[in-house]
């Protein structure tokens, strides 16, 4: 559970497209925070991983 | 001659008994009732039995016995290995796990309450043999709780000071008082947390407890222990109420965070105090010269 081992994102959600550049995750564009937190919350739900906030508006599922 | 089977049946009887006082199925949640309490009631037995014929054997006098016994006490090391094979294929399903330290300090439990079965009876047996019977009680009396009270380790109540704590938000930052726990990115999340909550330090008394307190196993353990009596709002899925123990790692307390199904601080802090200190973490480095010498 506290091994780092497993830690990876699994998606991205933000507003702004321009905060993410490279590749290897998808990424999910949100129309404003309402969606954003919606949308980061589904996917965390689905993918059983955990939402972390980057405080720059980029939300991030990773799985630990 | 002496009656050797009311030699035997004292010994057996006063092995037996020690075995089923130490078989305690409580929050540890294991072993379970009935089939798991049942495999160790019956290796108790037989280690009764070993114990309680080595000194008929002695007194007949008959040594291949005797060096049979020796044969004998080897199956239980089987007991160890049987032990951790189970509980780890348990791991991969729980939501909260044991951790291998603890895995491993349960199996060497097991294992050990089989040698304390064989020497209750051995001095049992011992005594009705050189004595009488009457004083066999007085004797596995002396021996179950030896048994009992010298066995049961020291507690993280021993170690360590554990106070109440403040569970709050430094932007997406989840803390407990000082210390940071984890990045929590949603605002419903948050709102839980905030309501639901409960935090506490545990505070090391010197530097033997602080590297205790390091080691992951430690802190595995003891939050199972908490959840598995104050349960948690974990489910699959869903794992951002996870309860965490992380370190200041300037001041080398633990915060530990939990998000339970019954939230009673008080009950919290007395669980936590009653965690056994695993061996396989206990901190050593004040025995040591340089350990002593660095520490003040």
């Amino acid at each position: 559970m506290d091994n780092g081992l497993r830690d990876f994102i699994l998606a991205i959600v933000t507003m702004d497209y321009s905060l993410v550049q490279g590749g290897g995750c998808p990424v999910f564009l949100a129309e404003n925070a309402t969606q954003q937190n919606k949308i980061s919350m589904l996917l965390a739900r689905i993918l059983g991983g955990i939402v972390h906030d980057l405080e720059n508006g980029v939300y991030l599922i990773v799985k630990h | 001659m002496q009656n050797y089977l009311l030699v035997i049946s004292f010994g057996v009887v006063a092995g037996f008994l020690a075995r089923w006082i130490m078989l305690r199925s409580d929050y540890r949640h294991y072993p379970t009732y009935p089939h798991g309490q049942l495999t160790h009631l019956a290796l108790g037995f037989i280690a009764a039995c070993l114990g309680a014929v080595a000194v008929p054997a002695i007194a007949k006098p008959d040594y291949v016995a005797v060096t049979f016994l020796a044969l004998a006490a080897q199956q239980f090391r089987e007991i160890r290995s049987m032990e951790r094979n189970t509980l780890e294929s348990l791991e991969s399903t729980k939501l909260i796990r044991r951790g291998n330290d603890y895995i491993e300090g349960i199996a060497r439990v097991f294992e050990a309450r089989n040698y304390l079965t064989i020497l209750t009876a051995l001095i049992t047996s011992g005594v009705v043999q050189i004595f009488s019977w009457p004083y066999a009680f007085i004797a596995a009396a002396i021996c179950i709780y030896g048994s009992v009270k010298f066995m049961s380790g020291r507690k993280i109540g021993d170690i360590a000071d554990i106070v109440p704590a403040q569970v709050h938000f430094d932007k997406s930052l989840l803390m407990v008082d000082d210390v940071v726990i984890m990045n929590v990115g949603l605002e419903q999340i948050r709102q839980k947390i905030e309501k639901d909550g409960m935090g506490v330090l545990i505070k090391p008394k010197n530097d033997n407890a602080r590297l205790t307190l390091d080691v992951p196993g430690q802190r595995m353990a003891i939050i199972h222990d908490v959840v598995s009596i104050l349960g948690s709002k974990v489910d699959m899925n869903e794992m951002d109420l996870a309860p965490l123990a992380r370190k200041q790692v300037d001041k080398g307390y633990l915060g530990l965070f939990l998000v339970a199904n019954e939230p009673d601080i008080q009950y919290l802090i007395e669980i936590i105090k009653r965690v056994p200190v695993l061996e396989s973490a206990q901190g050593t480095t004040l025995s040591s010269f340089y350990g002593k010498k660095a520490a003040d």
